[in-house]
């Protein structure tokens, strides 16, 4: 399906990431946003707000981040392709329905921009230290699709993105993005509709009083209705069975809860993407994703002019991992330097992955500026001195 | 992963002979019965008026959506065959409010327990009465968090027991007409399980009202508030509510406060007319735009 011209802004931009944001969203036919302020996500939802009355889309500031995700949730089931955006503090709130939406199979798109935490941390300062509770924060076992943007047009991008995993696979999208990326003004280069992909929703088609919402077609997504078109249906957060209805034993959670997570597990070649550049004859490559894929390119490119082979690999998907890739390279190269604005988290996925295959270097980054390279050229140094692989993963130190 | 048969059953409608079909056969979830409520409940009496008050306010069921929290109240949504939801504790209006404004056709009813509404619900009740969402709240009190055996509950009678409150609960309850009147309800009604005639009548009435309408139904609980508190089984509690109940239409709410044993004052306690969001919203829209949403 190609895009609604309705909510496309043709044309070439100068554009935060933020408001890119925003154009991504209506360009994926988002017609509903639920919001409670908090910086530094706010830009977002002013531009949405602005441009929600020649778009035709809905919105509504709730209390808190709760009932922001419920209400954006509720929104979902009448068919309104639905997101909300928040920061750290706000994720942490909205870990109850991101739950809740993972059961109830019910597409929208989370929009978290990081900032330093933890707890109110520093509201402007860019981190990406919520990566693990987008991927664990909620309680029970779920599999969830992660995506993270370093640049304004991939938060347009990837916006888009977000939307149509989310409704190809029934399932809540985190756009996990930063301060950094969130308040870069670049150009953004916004392609006419007709050249925009739009994944619709998986709709049911059959008899009213034959409608089972968890019954699972072929692709193994179950199909969706919505409110108000006469079917009649039931929902529940409690473990179910096809038709909705409850059922507590050990037999329907499985058959209830193992899909959720084989339904992205079954489909990660479709799912996850990754840039890679010069891995070919790496001998150390760096593993980024989101700003810090920034000075991962910069720092690849002044490392090969000083003779040293270092690749790129830039994760568009963070969750799921691309597991597989990782360790296939993990047996061709030295070493993975893994620059990340945190104390360790996808690192912890990179050294899994690595299998003791190659020295994992972590380097907390952003300290010098978000772009600058000198302590990943540091690092990278460091690995292809190393003579051996260690097997935990090595703290860049500074002092080395 | 296989499916097995035994969960891809089709939907089934309970086998009846002609003539012997549930008068509420087409609003209920027949294949769901029995229900999980305990005898002496009184969740089953306010299901059966609100199903009786869809008919008598003439709602068509198909543009209807019933959002429910968790709590033996929670389940009602599951046993009411309209768009129905089972959501999160305290959560139902906060659900709501996404439907209503993001189709503004469909109308809402939030049917939940006190604890789950006042307690870890309460902000969203306050606010969604403040913008006067187009939603019916129907709020069963029975004094007690029951689906969890028995806690104290925001509206446990001061002195009462639970078994969080071994000697007598120390907070004085909440009382919940009084918060919806002061915090912007159009509509609120307080009655029990035993004024099926007057509850249906008022259900019908906010269900046909514009804005945020709460109504209220006191309900024993034989199983864990009567019991710790030595008050009989459910035909005991409905005797007290027979003697011990005023109807005070129109009392102000500020005079609603239960007390344990005390008498309760039931009846039409606020109609007025606010601006619905909806309204306010659509207003907002023609004056930026010249254009206007759908009317719900
Ligand atoms: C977040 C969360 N906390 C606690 C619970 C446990 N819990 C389930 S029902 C309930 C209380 C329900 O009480 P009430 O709303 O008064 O409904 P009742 O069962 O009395 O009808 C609680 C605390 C839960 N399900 N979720």
């Amino acid at each position: 399906m190609k895009a609604d011209p309705k909510g496309v802004l043709t044309g070439s931009h100068t554009l935060t990431g933020n408001h890119a944001c925003a154009e991504g969203a209506f360009a994926a036919g988002c017609r509903f946003l639920g919001l409670y302020p908090i910086v530094p996500s706010l830009e977002i939802s002013e531009r949405f707000l602005e441009r929600a009355p020649e778009v035709g889309a809905t919105f509504i500031q709730m209390e808190d981040e709760v009932s922001v995700l419920a209400a954006v949730l509720g929104a979902s089931w009448t068919g309104k392709k639905s997101m909300t955006v928040t920061s750290g503090p706000g994720l942490s709130l909205m870990m109850e329905h991101l739950g809740l939406g993972i059961m109830l199979e019910t597409p929208c798109v989370i929009v978290d921009i990081q900032r330093a935490g933890p707890a109110l941390g520093m509201p402007g300062r860019p981190a990406q230290g919520d990566m693990m509770q987008a991927r664990w924060g909620s309680h029970g076992d779920y599999e969830i699709i992660a995506l993270s943007p370093s640049s304004p047009q991939e938060m347009f991008d990837y916006t888009i993105k977000a939307f149509n995993l989310s409704e190809r696979y029934r399932i809540p999208v985190a756009l996990m993005s930063d301060a950094y990326v969130a308040h870069l003004q670049e150009k953004v280069v916004i392609p006419p509709a007709e050249e925009i992909e739009i994944e619709p929703r998986r709709y049911y088609k059959g008899a009213k009083d034959k409608y089972l919402p968890f019954k699972r077609d072929k692709d193994f997504v179950p199909r969706m209705v919505n409110i108000g078109d006469g079917y009649k249906f039931h929902v529940t957060g409690l473990t179910h069975d096809d038709r909705g209805y409850p059922v507590m034993n050990e037999e329907c959670q499985e058959y209830n809860v193992h899909p959720l997570v084989w339904k992205v597990r079954n489909y990660v070649d479709e799912i996850i993407e990754v840039q890679e550049a010069e891995t070919e004859d790496a001998e150390v490559i760096i593993i980024s994703y989101g700003a810090t894929s920034r000075a991962a390119l910069k720092a690849m490119e002044q490392a090969r002019k000083s003779g040293i082979k270092v690749g790129s690999l830039k994760l568009v998907t963070v969750w799921p991992f691309p597991e597989k890739r990782v360790a296939e390279l993990a047996k061709k190269v030295k070493a993975f330097v893994v620059p990340e604005m945190n104390f360790g988290q996808v690192v912890l996925e990179v050294e899994r992955c690595s299998y003791g295959n190659a020295n994992v270097i972590f380097v907390p980054h952003g300290e010098n500026g978000v772009e600058n390279t000198d302590d990943l050229l540091s690092a990278i140094k460091q690995a292809v001195q190393a003579d051996k692989v260690e097997s935990v993963i090595i703290e860049f130190n500074k002092g080395v | 992963m296989k499916a097995k048969e035994t969960k891809t059953q089709e939907i089934q409608s309970v086998p009846s002979k002609k003539g012997e079909i549930h008068p509420m056969e087409n609003l209920l979830r027949m294949d769901r019965m029995p229900h999980i409520w305990c005898p002496s409940c009184g969740i089953g009496l306010a299901v059966t008026a609100f199903a009786s008050a869809l008919e008598k306010a003439n709602i068509d069921p198909n543009k209807i959506s019933i959002v429910s929290g968790i709590g033996c109240t929670g389940r009602v949504a599951g046993y009411v065959k309209l768009d129905s939801f089972h959501t999160t504790h305290g959560r139902p209006i906060a659900f709501g409010t996404g439907i209503r404004v993001a189709n503004p056709k469909i109308k809402v009813v939030v049917f939940s327990g006190d604890g789950d509404l006042i307690a870890i619900g309460g902000n969203h009740f306050i606010h969604a009465a403040r913008r006067n969402i187009d939603m019916l709240v129907v709020c069963v009190n029975n004094f007690i968090y029951a689906m969890t055996g028995g806690q104290v509950a925001p509206t446990t009678p001061l002195a009462a027991y639970a078994t969080t409150s071994p000697y007598g609960c120390v907070e004085p309850p909440f009382n919940i007409p009084y918060i919806a009147d002061s915090s912007g309800a159009v509509y609120v009604a307080r009655w029990t399980t035993l004024h099926i005639r007057r509850l249906i009548n008022s259900l019908a009435e906010a269900l046909q009202k514009k804005g945020f309408s709460v109504v209220e139904v006191i309900s024993p609980c034989g199983m864990y508030y009567s019991r710790i508190n030595k008050l009989g089984d459910g035909l005991d509690m409905m005797k007290f509510y027979h003697d011990n109940v005023e109807i005070r239409h129109g009392e102000d709410t500020k005079n609603l406060d239960i007390g344990f044993q005390t008498k309760i004052i039931c009846g039409k306690f606020v109609d007025r007319e606010r601006p619905s969001y909806m309204e306010r919203y659509n207003q907002w829209l023609s004056d930026v735009k010249g254009g206007s949403r759908d009317e719900g």
